[in-house]
């Protein structure tokens, strides 16, 4: 417990003092919201307020940013640079080091989305959730399973050079198609079938649900399945794919 | 007291025998230096040491276990200082001490651990604003503040200039005085010869020689005794030069001749490493 709280500070720190790391993953969804917030928040999409639509899409920007991509980034570079290496070396057991970094991942998620809750009833008059509870189980599974999936893409990424653009490849596309800034009910077909499969689509659809129409967690076990399938694949490609060391020569 | 004992240490990657059967011991409180030019082994041999790769032969005690089969309570007790700088760029000097200092039950605290590598002035500094001589530094601190009793150092002064390397030796003849234990790999022979009690060098993954560093030149290459005669230069090289002088300077003194330009030339330590791991 004393190596795990003590790592878990290690990992708080090392997040904030990476400014552009930070901005990307933590300020770039704060500042969406505010942009597009003011440019159409007022108008209605899918039926609902547009500022109450991009509450929920930027909290499932957030959980890709911060848990996918961010997670993924920093642990590819820490991979390459031989970090992880050297932690193997001290007598911290690799699973509470696993898990501190998660945690971590998780509070700062977890950070944003209240940032986001509170500009969405301050400056857009989105009311407070009213299924507190429901939106954390939410939150959990989804940052659960969208780490899974970031640890799992390390496994494809060979080098600290090419994680970023590896990551943002995948990522960014995901962001939009998923309908986390527009409705995807005006896309073309293909771009909806892409959507219909992506695990961003279920987890924001998920996240709006419970945010806008105060829908119990346990109504919505068909999204929930999805994001779980989904972090379960991420989850095996992970433990196949998983490293400590860097890449030989 | 023995710290490392290696027997019959077998490693290949693929079609590869990079280690082919070695065997040494290092002794407590030791600084033992494994030699060798790039590809001869010695990284694959430290990190079989240190708990990273298994072997595929042979029989390896560290600290009195088998690294293969080792845990948290082993690694109390070893400092890794690897090959590249592994370090957070944004942490301080002494961030970086303390974080690590923070996953070892016993650790040295971390203004100590600065004083030993000589980075006082850079405590409160951005890790990513030292020098490169000075981030192997603090990386060789990040080694020492878990206090263990056996360090591994893996080519610690590669890319330095002349003037960092000396000061990295004078921290590593630190650490002897503190007791350690040291397993030093490196690819320069001066390095070895400074600092290491005992060498062994390395070549093809097989040990071609083990001793202290003077010991080394004993018996391998023969001695050279060049002069002129007749215009030409004529070199010889021999196991027995006192003999073979005694012969030479004879027949000069019978013939009446000088034997001009007369020079006898022990091998030196570069000339041995030479001919050690050349192919």
């Amino acid at each position: 417990m004393r190596l795990f709280l003590h790592e878990l500070r290690t990992e708080q720190v090392l997040f904030w003092r990476n400014r552009e790391a930070a901005f990307f993953t933590f300020f770039l969804p704060v500042i969406f919201f505010l942009v597009f917030g003011s440019i159409y928040g007022n108008d209605r999409i899918s039926g609902i307020r547009g500022a109450a639509f991009l509450e929920a899409g930027m909290i499932g920007y957030g959980v890709a940013s911060t848990a996918f991509a961010g997670l993924a980034i920093t642990m590819v570079i820490r991979r390459e640079s031989g970090v992880l290496k050297r932690i193997r070396s001290t007598p911290l057991p690799p699973w509470t080091y696993l898990v501190s970094v998660l945690v971590s991942t998780f509070i700062t998620f977890l950070i944003e989305a209240v940032i986001l809750i509170l500009l969405g009833r301050l400056l857009f008059s989105v009311g407070l959730p009213s299924r507190p509870l429901s939106l954390l189980a939410a939150l959990v599974i989804g940052a659960a399973a969208f780490a899974a999936l970031g640890l799992g893409l390390t496994g494809l990424v060979r080098s600290a050079e090419g994680s970023s653009a590896v990551v943002n490849f995948v990522y960014l596309p995901m962001a939009i198609i998923s309908g986390t800034f527009f409705s995807p009910e005006k896309y073309p077909d293909f771009l909806r079938a892409i959507a219909d499969v992506l695990p961003l689509t279920y987890f924001t659809k998920l996240t709006r649900d419970i945010v806008v129409s105060h829908d119990h967690i346990w109504s919505q076990g068909g999204a929930i399945a999805v994001v779980v399938v989904w972090g379960a694949i991420g989850l095996v490609a992970a433990i196949r794919g998983f490293r400590w060391q860097p890449r030989e020569g | 007291m023995t710290a490392v004992v290696v027997t019959g240490l077998r490693k290949s990657y693929g079609e590869h025998e990079a280690l082919k059967g070695i065997e040494f011991t290092i002794n407590r409180g030791e600084v033992f230096g494994l030699l060798g030019p790039n590809g001869a082994g010695k990284t694959t041999t430290v990190e079989i040491l240190e708990g990273y790769r298994n072997r595929d032969a042979g029989d390896v005690q560290v600290l009195d276990v088998d690294p293969q089969h080792s845990g948290s309570a082993w690694r109390e007790r070893i400092g890794v200082m690897l090959q590249s700088s592994s370090l957070y760029p944004n942490l301080t000097v002494r961030e970086s001490l303390r974080v690590f200092a923070g996953y070892y039950a016993r650790p040295r605290g971390a203004d100590e651990v600065i004083e030993i590598v000589e980075l006082g002035e850079k405590a409160d500094a951005r890790v990513r604003t030292l020098s490169g001589g000075q981030q192997r530094r603090l990386d060789l601190g990040l080694a020492l503040v878990g206090d263990p009793e056996l360090v591994f150092l893996d080519e610690p002064t590669t890319g330095f200039d002349p003037g960092a390397r000396r000061s990295a030796w004078q921290t590593i003849r630190n650490l002897r005085e503190l007791g350690k234990t040291v397993l030093l790999t490196t690819h320069y022979l001066d390095e070895a010869a400074q600092l290491a009690d005992r060498v062994a060098v390395l070549r093809g993954g097989v040990i071609v020689r083990e001793g202290a560093p003077a010991e080394l030149t004993g018996g391998v290459v023969e001695t050279e005794i060049r002069y002129r005669r007749n215009g030409g230069e004529v070199v010889e090289r021999t196991h027995e030069p006192t003999q073979r002088l005694q012969e030479l300077t004879a027949e000069a003194i019978a013939r009446g001749e000088e034997l001009e330009e007369l020079e006898v030339r022990r091998p030196t330590l570069e000339d041995v490493y030479l001919e050690l791991t050349s192919e």
